[in-house]
């Protein structure tokens, strides 16, 4: 069956499973890697897209669920936000194992958009959706801070690639 | 709230301000990530040919672990896995610390599967195997020495070409200079002609007083910014024109056979290409993950459970008590006459020990992709064994280990997971592509289920100690272990088995840690049919465990500081004693401590391959739920390459043993795993980390030692003996249930 799909700007038709996951249209079909499987079940964050904006675990949102609808995947991440928690990733050395880290920026990307000054319960509550086994959340804390504070200050630089 | 549903809104006009994918290859392309499929993209990095400034003549230097390209990068080959323990950063520090590179230039690729050229030299160059905390430790003369002899022959190509004494060049954050003839050369410049030089044997390494890139707490790493952006390439993320996708269907109890399979209805869903029998299961291969995942629901085999094992647990545990109470056991280390002087103690104190078995649950699940021809096969996984992985996929295909080559991709975690003997999933992978005839390369996804009810567990072990103090303030400490050994069956065991103790199982123990008077430590081998593993700090899990909180409950008993009293048995052992002042200084020990509202401090210390590790850990007890607030580790390391790499390290080792501690457990009934994946085999959120990690490196000039597993040992025990001052409650049982340990009678007052 044919679906459309517009991820990342880009408008594609595919010919699949209108039942299939979000997450494998994106990386076996359109082949965008960034966005990870991790549990299938919602449960670990690490397939985190924005909907419309809204942090999504696209591994239990069926691909026909999306039509019409705008879809983000880590490769097209470039709000303001994105960019801040990108490059504070980077600053503070966040990643470990990085398997995680997509998940993990794309929630914490929606949160600094719909909450800029965040206290730290809301950062724990916003991101205890994505697990880290490498436990880097005292780093994702930090990391979150320090890009809510940039982009305060207006000094976030763009996330280098 | 873990999951936000779609919100049923009207589809926006406005379009995201995303990159689009061809924006995003160029980045790709311009950022140079060259690393990953070990395949060179003109002008990335590594081994690229772009042309240089430095003429018709430019080329690389190529060495076994280092390259240096025209393009001015230095490509250091990394021959171990970068599962996140930060070996892409660490091993590049050494060479970029005697090269005198600048950091920017600084690239990482994986190397071949080679023996001895990229053996373990911890492991006798034999086995080219991550593991044992053992990366930085055995690569660091090595790397040293690359360096310094790369270093050599810049400067001699530069000496050759200016006309000057070799002796009068300086090198310098990548530039390497003659001040009296005015001139000046990038190493990318220099490159072609130091590949014409001859390669010193030997030379001189820094004086660690000159050093400043190694020790360095501003090093970004190297795979920061790809695995912030999503570019780092796992071996999931492989995607090979023609590539199927497999999934296969295991034995719903361990040792379990396929009688037979019927794959009509999995072969008539849409997508699914082949299913087949492979020798560990039935794999079913389809266009894409999803079509692999719905043929295997509609599979139906089976199995042959004659030879399967059919015990759970609590039958596990009740045979495991039994053993600990009998009289036949192996001795793995005595010291004094235990016996006698538990008999005239002053004081005693008795211990029973329960751990479950453990998944290891790395995030990213089991992947591998096979290429089969008709004489080469090609393996792409997070390989923590090459060797191993290379050896056990030529077996599966019926080629021999020359004809496999291994591409390593960085690991989504591992925690030990993808060091298994048999190379289980790269096998699989390869069985499946054997299978198959080779007709198109395959990747193998574990699903999450597949991985939690997989087996290769820490095992389930049981503990009894009976610890006690003399009128001479000596201590006895008489300990049974029971439980499964990890090595036995393996290639490893008859290497590292002797007089019939497993070192992975029993290490570690009490009398090896503590100057003890009377000692006896025994252990009993069980033989369960459930595959068990090691599991980040392997031994030390448990052994470190029971020890420190036995200690711990000694010290109560005497009527002594905890502190102290380990003080008073480590009078020979510096290095636990400066760790441990180290951690107190720095926790406030010497402080007062409010125990008001439900709060404790604990401390615990451990040695593990070759570092030592303390650690203070302050919690809040409330009703039945412990709250760890922060935990202060000092850990010695020896000389620490990447500062702040060790630091993800301790604060990584203490969530994951925090995990452990409070959630961790697997469980079967009649030989049947209880949990499928994180609703029920829980891990560590970001809610439950303490809010406070505070890691201080104690100063050493030794050789560096490892830091991927040593920060794990100290804090469950660190954790439960806060938990016994702010409640009296003995936790002696992981993970910890409060209100379970409340109702046994606490055999010690608090």
């Amino acid at each position: 069956m044919s679906i459309k799909l517009t991820v990342n700007g880009d408008s594609r038709e595919l010919d699949i499973d209108p039942d299939m996951p979000l997450l494998w249209a994106i990386r076996d079909h359109l082949r965008l890697t960034g966005t990870k499987f991790g549990c299938g079940m919602a449960l670990c964050g690490a397939c985190t897209v924005h909907i419309d904006g809204q942090p999504t675990r696209s591994c239990v949102t069926p691909v026909s669920a999306t039509q019409g609808r705008q879809v983000t995947t880590i490769e097209g991440l470039a709000t303001p936000a994105g960019r801040a928690i990108q490059a504070a990733w980077v600053d503070g050395n966040v990643p470990q194992c990085g398997y995680c880290q997509s998940g993990q920026i794309m929630s914490a990307a929606a949160l600094l958009a719909a909450n800029p000054h965040p206290s730290d319960a809301d950062v724990d509550s916003a991101m205890a959706g994505n697990i880290c086994p490498c436990a880097t959340y005292v780093r994702i804390r930090s990391a979150i801070r320090h890009a809510a504070e940039a982009l305060a200050a207006g000094t976030s630089a763009p996330a280098q690639g | 709230m873990y999951f936000r549903q779609i919100e049923l809104a009207p589809p926006s006009e406005t379009s995201p301000a995303g990159v689009t994918r061809r924006q995003f290859l160029k980045l790709t392309t311009l950022a140079g990530s060259g690393l990953t499929l070990g395949i060179a993209l003109p002008g990335c990095g590594g081994r690229g040919g772009s042309s240089s400034a430095g003429g018709a003549a430019a080329g690389p230097l190529t060495m076994p672990f280092v390259h240096i390209a025209p393009d001015n990068t230095v490509t250091v080959l990394s021959k171990h896995l970068e599962a996140g323990q930060g070996v892409w950063t660490g091993l590049p520090a050494i060479v970029a610390e005697e090269l005198d590179a600048s950091w920017e230039q600084m690239r990482v690729e994986s190397a071949p599967a080679e023996v001895p050229l990229y053996g373990n030299l911890a492991m006798g160059r034999k086995v080219q195997l991550t593991g044992g905390s053992t990366a930085i430790a055995n690569s660091w003369q090595q790397l040293r020495q690359a360096g310094a002899t790369a270093r050599a022959m810049l400067v001699a190509a530069a000496a050759k070409e200016w006309n000057v004494p070799a002796g009068e060049i300086t090198v310098s954050e990548g530039v390497v200079a003659h001040t009296g003839a005015g001139r000046r050369a990038s190493f990318g410049e220099l490159a072609s002609g130091a590949a014409r030089q001859s390669v010193p044997t030997d030379v001189p390494l820094k004086d660690p007083s000159q050093f400043r890139i190694v020790g360095s707490e501003q090093l970004t790493r190297l795979d920061a910014r790809a695995k912030s952006s999503g570019r780092q390439q796992f071996a999931i993320d492989v995607m090979l024109p023609g590539m199927m996708t497999a999934v296969v269907m295991r034995p719903p109890r361990f040792g379990g056979q396929v009688s037979s399979f019927d794959a009509s209805k999995a072969k008539a869903v849409p997508g699914v290409v082949d299913v087949v029998q492979i020798p560990r299961g039935v794999a079913v291969v389809g266009r894409d993950m999803w079509s692999a995942r719905k043929g295997r629901e509609a599979l139906n085999v089976t199995w042959d459970e004659s030879a399967a094992e059919k015990r759970g647990t609590a039958e596990l545990m009740k045979e495991y008590r039994a053993m600990a109470r009998g009289k036949q056991a192996v001795t793995v280390s005595e010291r004094g006459d235990v016996e006698a002087a538990l008999t005239h103690a002053m004081k005693r104190v008795e211990g029973e020990f329960e751990f479950p078995y453990l998944a290891h649950a790395p995030m990213e699940p089991l992947t591998a992709v096979c290429r089969l021809g008709p004489d080469k096969c090609e393996i792409w996984a997070g390989c923590q064994s090459q060797t191993a992985d290379q050896a056990n996929a030529a077996a599966a295909v019926g080629l021999t280990p020359a004809q496999v080559s291994i591409n390593t991709l960085a690991a989504g975690g591992t925690f030990g997971r993808r060091a298994t003997p048999d190379s289980d999933y790269v096998a699989e992978v390869a069985s499946i592509a054997k299978a198959t005839g080779g007709k198109y390369p395959v990747r193998l996804v574990w699903t999450r289920e597949d991985d939690i009810t997989g087996g290769r567990y820490r095992p389930l072990y049981y503990h009894r100690v009976t610890a006690a103090i003399g009128r001479d303030g000596t201590v006895a400490y008489r300990q049974r272990v029971v439980g499964q050994s990890i090595l036995a069956g393996t290639p490893f065991a008859a290497m590292m088995i002797k007089n019939g103790v497993d070192p992975t199982a029993v290490g570690g123990s009490a009398a090896e840690q503590y100057d003890l008077a009377n000692a006896h430590i025994s252990w009993n081998e069980a033989k369960v049919g459930v595959p068990v593993l090691w599991w980040r700090s392997v031994e030390n899990t448990h052994m470190a465990f029971s020890k420190e909180v036995m200690i711990d409950e000694l010290a109560q008993a005497a009527g002594q500081d905890p502190l102290a009293f380990r003080l008073g048995l480590l009078a020979s052992r510096p290095r636990h004693v400066a760790a441990l002042k180290l951690v107190a200084e720095k926790a406030g020990w010497d402080k007062s401590f409010s125990k008001e509202k439900g709060r404790g401090r604990g401390v615990a210390v451990h040695e593990s391959f070759g570092s030592v590790v303390a650690q203070v850990a302050e919690v809040t007890v409330s009703g039945d739920k412990i709250n760890v607030d922060r935990v202060v580790c000092a850990v010695d390391c020896g000389i620490a390459v990447t500062p702040d790499v060790v630091k993800a390290q301790m604060q990584s080792g203490i969530g994951y043993g925090l995990s452990a501690a409070l959630l961790g457990r697997i469980t079967l009934t009649d030989g049947h795993v209880d949990q499928s994946n994180f609703h029920q085999y829980q891990v560590l959120r970001m809610t439950e980390m303490p809010r406070v990690i505070e890691v201080h490196i104690v100063p050493s000039a030794n050789p560096p030692s490892g830091v991927g597993e040593p920060g794990t040992p100290p804090i469950a025990p660190a954790v439960a003996n806060a938990v016994r001052v702010a409640t009296g409650v003995r936790l002696h049982t992981l993970p910890f249930d409060l209100a379970a340990a409340r109702k046994r009678r606490p055999e010690v007052p608090a």
